[in-house]
């Protein structure tokens, strides 16, 4: 019992997973959140249209078998109604030739004179009585009332003269008469004082089977007729045949009883039966509805149904593709937003935890630099207050060198300071235009040496912006810089300025140099990162790119391995509030010294 | 008349060498390790410029400053700052340094301070 649970739990855990499993995984791969929506569709309109379906089947063949049996009984008591009226009108006949075979003698019946009269009194009370016989017991037709000369006639061979005999009285299936008019024959026997049989036979036509009939007050398609035992039309069908022809629709004979049966005609039409025996006659009832009359409204709800089924599935297809595209754009968007935050995250956690690290390091070594530079000053005072000794100037030079070798430690030490610190911004309405100017000017040089395409596109109608000077000069001469490391001798460096469309102003520096791969891209604000080999620190765009946050601006790059380099730097018209406060590191605690 | 520098800054062999080549330069230059002891001595004889570390254990430059300012308000002070912030700098200046020079320093660029500094 407890390894059965067990293992359903796992099979419901696994289940689970696996759900899991086709809306995870492959985050990276680029087709993930085309596999997400493609899977959340199917799984959605699975769980959806599939109970629906099943929902919309059951239904309608659970009302189609309620309203057959709706149907079926009414049908069955109508030709159970029916049946007995016929039986009521046998029986009412059968008791009228009865009585008079018990109110009169053989002997009064043999005059034709009564015959006559009983005759005129029925048609005149009952209707439907064409004819009254007398038979004697050889079968003799003895005295006769009626339109046909039958007197003389023998009937002993006859099967209706047999069953009389036998049973007492006796209702015959229909026959033509002599003028083509469907009859039937009801005959009782009696007995003469005497102990010989006598039979007083009258003949009815079926007038009456079609008054009863049309009380049924069935629909036009609908048939309801007699058949006999062996199946002959006792009463014209609609759709089966004529009286006294076999019944085209196989009617279940036999049968004393009521019931309702489907079936198919011999046209192809789906039809309801209902058969109802007679006790008096072998007759059966058959009433025959086709079944589109009798379905129809169930017909007309399965159109219905059908109609609804198919807008839900419109609808549903439609809502769950259009609101899986919603959702999965809005992941996607979700995602990205996190990567870029994250991504922003941990290059400023980087950015302040290097820097931190550097200024420590920075510290430290600018101390022993400080001594190294004044032995070495020291030395060089010395020698030169000295007279001549040997290798004088070799040591001066050395002396020199040392001193230089400080000197560019310095800078690197001094630019880790202030990677770390961010030299105090100090904010003042400027002109990005003028700062340019100057940067360029201290360029100048060194682009007519290596006769370099220099443009400055400044948009002179620019408004100033609150900025730090030393930093925005310090962020243009470090990108443009970097531009004229990028391009060879003859290349061409353009500076662009121009209104940024979200306020504030945005300057350009483009180079057609040398460019950089996407991986060296991705990496290119990170610190200590250079592709200068010994000439670089890697400090210059991380130094930038945290220069411009502090501004509140933003830097982007675009690059083209082998075509070149653009940088974009946006500031705003004024600068963020904490930065006027004294920036976001704006704290006094010390390296250990 | 000579002038009289005290150098104040902790770390010995950066203090002595540079008031060595001071020395060579015809300056009179005094040491001191750290911001009590120099006090002392601005205290007991006369300066015509003090140079003053900002970073040092104890009482630091800036406090150092302000009580220099205290004893003798007319005495230039030139700040050596080890690192790389202004910030420090600009506030000795706001508390009445004439510079500061950032370590290592080149001796040029000292000794044009000093020449601002004692300038009547």
């Amino acid at each position: 019992m407890t390894a059965q649970w067990k293992d359903a739990m796992w099979t419901i855990r696994n289940l689970i997973f696996s759900i899991d499993g086709l809306f995870s995984g492959g985050e990276n791969s680029p087709g993930h959140y085309r596999n997400l929506t493609r899977n959340i569709i199917i799984t959605m309109l699975v769980v959806t249209i599939v109970p629906l379906t099943a929902m919309g089947i059951l239904n309608h063949f659970q009302y189609g078998r309620h309203l057959r049996s709706e149907l079926i009984t009414p049908l069955a008591n109508t030709a159970r109604k029916a049946t007995h009226s016929f039986e009521l009108f046998f029986e009412e006949r059968l008791s009228t030739v009865r009585f008079i075979a018990n109110a009169y003698e053989y002997e009064d019946l043999l005059d034709n004179q009564t015959l006559h009269q009983l005759l005129r009194v029925l048609k005149s009370e009952q209707g439907g009585f064409v004819d009254l016989a007398v038979i004697n017991g050889e079968g003799d037709l003895v005295n006769y009332a009626g339109p046909y000369n039958l007197l003389g006639k023998n009937y002993a061979s006859q099967r209706s003269y047999q069953e009389v005999l036998v049973k007492g009285s006796y209702i015959s299936n229909v026959f033509m008469g002599h003028r083509k008019i469907p009859h039937i024959v009801i005959a009782v026997q009696r007995y003469t004082d005497e102990g010989a049989n006598w039979i007083i036979r009258a003949t009815i036509d079926t007038d009456r089977f079609y008054k009863l009939l049309g009380t049924l007050g069935l629909s036009p398609k609908s048939d309801a007729f007699l058949v006999s035992s062996d199946n002959i039309l006792q009463t014209d069908s609609t759709f089966y045949g004529k009286t006294l022809e076999p019944s085209r629709l196989e009617i279940p004979t036999g049968t004393r009883s009521t019931f309702v049966t489907e079936t198919t005609d011999p046209d192809g039409r789906q039809i309801l039966l209902a058969c109802s025996g007679f006790t008096s006659a072998n007759y059966v009832l058959a009433i025959a509805k086709p079944r589109s009359v009798v379905m129809r409204s169930w017909y007309a709800m399965k159109s219905d149904a059908l109609v609804i089924y198919a807008v839900s599935l419109l609808v549903i297809i439609f809502m769950v593709v259009k609101m899986t595209g919603t959702l999965v754009r809005r992941i996607k968007e979700s995602d990205e937003r996190r990567e870029t935050a994250m991504t922003e995250l941990q290059h400023t956690q980087k950015l302040s935890s290097i820097g931190r690290l550097a200024a420590g390091v920075a510290h430290e070594i600018n101390n022993p630099l400080a001594i190294i530079n004044e032995k070495a000053g020291l030395m060089n005072d010395l020698m030169g207050a000295a007279g001549d000794f040997p290798h004088k100037d070799r040591m001066a030079k050395l002396t020199e060198a040392i001193i230089g070798s400080v000197s560019r430690c310095k800078t690197i030490t001094h630019r880790l300071l202030g990677f770390a610190r961010k030299l105090d911004t100090v904010m003042e309405p400027l002109s990005i235009n003028d700062i340019l100017d100057e940067v360029m000017g201290f360029l100048e040089r060194e682009s007519i040496y290596r006769q370099l395409d220099m443009r400055l596109n400044l948009d002179q109608t620019l408004a100033p912006i609150s900025s730090d000077r030393g930093q925005l000069q310090q962020v243009f001469l470090n990108l443009l810089t970097n531009a004229f490391a990028a391009v060879e001798d003859g290349g061409s460096v353009s500076v662009t300025s121009m209104p940024a469309p979200e306020g504030g102003v945005a300057v350009t520096v483009q180079d057609n140099g040398c460019g950089m791969s996407e991986e060296v891209a991705k990496h290119i604000f990170d610190p200590f990162f250079s592709t200068k080999k010994e000439n670089g620190t890697g400090l210059g765009l991380s130094i930038t790119y945290g220069i411009i946050k502090k501004l509140g601006g933003t830097i982007t790059m675009s690059t083209r391995q082998g075509e070149g380099t653009t940088f974009t730097v946006t500031l705003p018209a004024q600068p963020p509030t904490d930065t006027i406060n004294g920036g976001p590191d704006h704290d006094h605690t010390h390296p250990a010294h | 008349m000579t002038t009289r520098i005290l150098l104040i800054d902790d770390e010995i062999e950066f203090v002595t060498t540079l008031a060595e080549r001071l020395e060579i330069r015809g300056f009179s230059s005094t040491t001191a390790e750290d911001g009590e002891s120099g006090l002392a001595l601005i205290r007991k004889q006369p300066f015509d410029v003090v140079i003053l570390d900002l970073l040092m254990p104890g009482m630091n430059g800036l406090e150092a400053l302000k009580q220099i300012r205290q004893i003798s308000p007319n005495l230039p002070v030139i700040l050596l700052t080890g690192h790389g912030s202004t910030r420090e700098g600009m506030e000795g200046m706001r508390l009445g340094a004439v510079d500061y020079l950032m370590k290592p320093l080149a001796i040029e660029d000292l000794m044009e301070k000093l020449q601002e500094a004692v300038a009547p």
